[in-house]
């Protein structure tokens, strides 16, 4: 062969690639300027997106036209996007929004939350009505140790005489509610051990190993009832009351707030902790997880 | 297995995706390695700080370098523009040391007479230098590609969907079945693009068995093979 | 550009340095899990690319296997480690040794490959041992190109070792993950900048072994 026949063969071969690799981005780029498709965002965190799915599905079944923009990160790298109307509806969780918004919101109880979080609520967006169903942080410990103790609520924790590390995200550290929260309020002071994974597996493991005796979890992780824990009843209110709540765009009209109103009322504590009993036990799908739930509910 | 049967179709899509997102970056690695390389190659006085250059971008850790560059861009941070662009840097700095090395290989002899045959700076770098280093450039390009679909995961911690999507999503969930698939699914990934270039590569090299084969006969051996 | 100046301002300001989270705290931390997970992959691959240059048998086997390792996503590899072995820093270091090993590797059997099979059949014909081959000439000659994949594995490592903080207090990885979760970018530069000003300098001071090596190379060649 001679060089410019290989030659030309490069060419061709990397035009081809770059042609392949051009096509390749278009359907990742998700703009959501899709018409007047409703725009549903979700946290990158299955229960969450398992919420959006059963929005999504709800609406579809009403006749909207829906976009699923799922699992993108975390609160910092969403917010934006819903204050900008780019994204028109998003689940979300009533007390780590409003600290979110605001930092030193002294709300801690249920109602004084979601009235703050109304006040709170920027320009063009509004939180539709809050869901009995709660995902929050709490203390938990593993039963064993609550039993040796004798433990209920966080308050008790001053009674035990072993050294105690607190295992959660960094994030924590330096939060109201972590161990500066735990010595203000209680007058209980802990170590901190880092575990980036949002009181997941890793964390639930190093509560079982003993590497660390209390850690954060949410109350709607099922491994909290898989794996025996306890959760510590919280008097002081370090944490803030958070409830699921639906955020909106101006895009969400009457009818549909409808439809997310009716799937809320729906939403009570338990069906939120079976959702994500079914993810992670049955490793169901969130589509299916959402379509039964919905026919259960006869909202489908 | 329960989960691979219950969520096949989201590895199918979550594979596509992932794979579109490292040959965008793999391809544009090359490319501007090459351009770049070559740069370095002609002119000896900025090779050094070309090549420092490229291993200071390679000590950049991937988390922060995700979050710049949106800043930098102006794109959003979940946009796989911020992917791209980052996984472009770490395959260039990687890629243009090799590139250097390439045209290196080339044969001074080959080179002069080509320029006697009538060839033109273009023509020569197309169809003479390019073409001959190949072999050498795709050891490269090898590398950067294996290592391009491995980094590709990591968009998932600020929420660009790949086969990175199952490490973090089945470390969540505690389903250690997700996390394997997702770590062998970007292996297979890897392993079967690696394949294609070796592939390519002996289409693109026709030419060097030929000499090979040449050169151990002992007449053939002086023989200039261009 | 302000979020630049902010990192800078917050490395200069003395008091992030002291205290068991200050940044000489992290730094020794970050060089210490480096060098670990660079040793440990040595002890490993430097022999094994010893035997395999050597005796220039089972290359293809462990050349696939290394670019199989090489393929596997750390992030991955990190995570499956961590439900495995739990919280704390072996995870993190095993995860890094992986990482590490297919460059040593390549770089310990292509540098005893690269001695002229010439000079290797001479020692031979001295009446050398394989033991006295490998040690006094494959290993001087080679030993340029063993220490390039030493400084590749290294800058790789040092880069990487950020992620030993996902699951332990270790290292500068820590910066990153606070600065990310609490949305304090200048820290998270500054976390970025430590590291890349780390990894330079290691890299700097493998270079200038690796062209001591080189010239131990060419002193040596001619004579056995």
């Amino acid at each position: 062969m001679t060089p410019s026949r290989t030659a030309l063969r490069v060419v061709v071969a990397t035009a081809a690639a770059l042609v392949l690799a051009s096509c390749g981005s278009d359907p990742l780029s998700g703009d959501g300027d899709d018409g007047d498709a409703i725009v549903i965002g979700s946290q990158d965190y299955y229960s969450n997106e398992i919420v959006a799915e059963i929005y999504a599905q709800a609406l579809e079944a009403d006749g909207h036209e829906v976009d699923r923009q799922f699992r993108i990160g975390q609160r910092e790298a969403y917010v934006p996007e819903i204050e900008s109307g780019d994204i028109d509806l998003f689940p979300e969780y009533s007390g780590p929004l409003l600290q979110f918004w605001e930092p030193d919101t002294e709300a801690r109880l249920t109602d004084d939350v979601y009235a703050a979080l109304e006040e709170a609520t920027p320009e063009g967006v509004r939180v539709l009505d809050q869901a009995e169903a709660t995902d929050q942080d709490s203390y938990v410990v593993t039963r064993e140790f609550a039993e040796k103790w004798d433990l209920t609520t966080i308050a008790d924790l001053a009674e035990v005489t072993d050294d105690l590390t607190l295992g959660a995200n960094s994030e924590a550290e330096s939060r109201p509610n972590g161990p500066q929260g735990l010595e203000s309020a209680y007058g209980i002071s802990v170590d901190f051990a880092p575990i980036e994974d949002g009181g997941g597996p890793l964390t639930v493991k190093a509560l079982k190993d003993g590497d660390i005796q209390l850690a954060i979890i949410y109350t709607a992780d099922p491994s909290i009832r898989k794996n025996d824990l306890v959760s510590l009843e919280d008097p002081e209110g370090l944490f803030l009351a958070s409830h699921l709540v639906p955020v909106a765009s101006e895009n969400i009209d009457d009818d549909a707030a409808a439809v997310i109103d009716e799937v809320t009322a729906a939403m009570t504590a338990e069906s939120l902790l079976e959702l994500n009993q079914r993810s992670v036990d049955e490793e169901l799908p969130a589509k299916t997880i959402a379509a039964d739930w919905l026919a259960s509910v006869d909202l489908d | 297995m329960t989960w691979l049967e219950n969520n096949s179709d989201w590895v199918v899509e979550l594979t596509i995706q992932h794979l579109f997102l490292a040959l965008a970056a793999i391809v544009a690695s090359v490319v501007l390695a090459v351009a770049v390389g070559r740069v370095a190659y002609v002119r000896p006085r900025v090779r050094q700080p070309i090549l420092a250059a490229a291993s200071v971008v390679y000590a950049i850790p991937a988390l922060p370098l995700l979050i710049v560059i949106p800043l930098v861009l102006g794109v959003p941070l979940r946009s796989p523009t911020t992917l791209v662009v980052a996984l472009t840097l770490y395959g260039t700095a990687l890629l243009v040391g090799t590139v250097v090395d390439a045209f290196s290989t080339v044969d001074a002899g080959v080179r002069d007479s080509a320029v006697a045959m009538g060839y033109g700076r273009q023509a020569l770098f197309w169809r003479v230098e390019l073409p001959l280093s190949v072999p050498v450039l795709l050891s490269g390009i090898r590398v950067v590609t294996v290592s391009t679909v491995g980094l590709v995961t990591i968009g998932a911690l600020v929420g660009i969907s790949s086969l990175g999507t199952l490490l973090t999503d089945g470390f969540q969930r505690g389903i250690t079945s997700e996390i394997l698939i997702g770590v062998l699914m970007t292996m297979a990934l890897a392993l079967a693009l690696d394949g294609a270039l070796v592939a390519l590569g002996r289409l693109l090299t026709r030419w060097q068995p030929r000499r090979r084969r040449r050169a151990r006969t002992p007449l053939g051996s002086t023989e200039v093979i261009v | 550009m302000t979020t630049f100046l902010d990192a800078l301002t917050w490395i200069a300001d003395p008091a992030n340095w002291g205290g068991a989270q200050g940044i000489s705290a992290r730094l020794l931390q970050h060089l210490a899990v480096t060098l670990v997970a660079v040793l440990a992959a040595s002890a490993l691959a430097i022999p094994l690319g010893i035997l395999i240059g050597h005796t220039r048998r089972g290359r293809g086997v462990v050349v696939a296997l290394a670019g199989a390792v090489r393929a596997i996503p750390t992030l991955g590899l990190l995570t499956l480690l961590a439900l495995l072995l739990g919280v704390g820093v072996e995870a993190p270091l095993l995860a890094l040794v992986a990482l590490a090993v297919p460059s040593v590797l390549a770089g310990a059997y292509a540098g005893i490959e690269s001695a002229e099979p010439a000079a290797v059949d001479a020692a031979r014909a001295m009446g050398m041992s394989e033991l006295q081959i490998v040690r006094n000439v494959e290993l001087p000659l080679g030993a340029g190109v063993l220490v390039g994949g030493l400084r590749a594995a290294t800058l790789q490592v040092v880069a990487t070792a950020t992620l030993a903080a996902y699951t332990s207090d270790t290292g500068l990885g820590r910066y990153l993950f606070i600065g990310l979760k609490a949305r304090d970018y200048p820290q998270m530069l500054a976390g970025a900048i430590l590291v890349a000003v780390l990894a330079l300098l290691l890299d700097r001071l493998l270079a200038t072994a690796q062209d001591r090596a080189s010239r131990l190379a060419h002193s040596t060649e001619g004579t056995p």
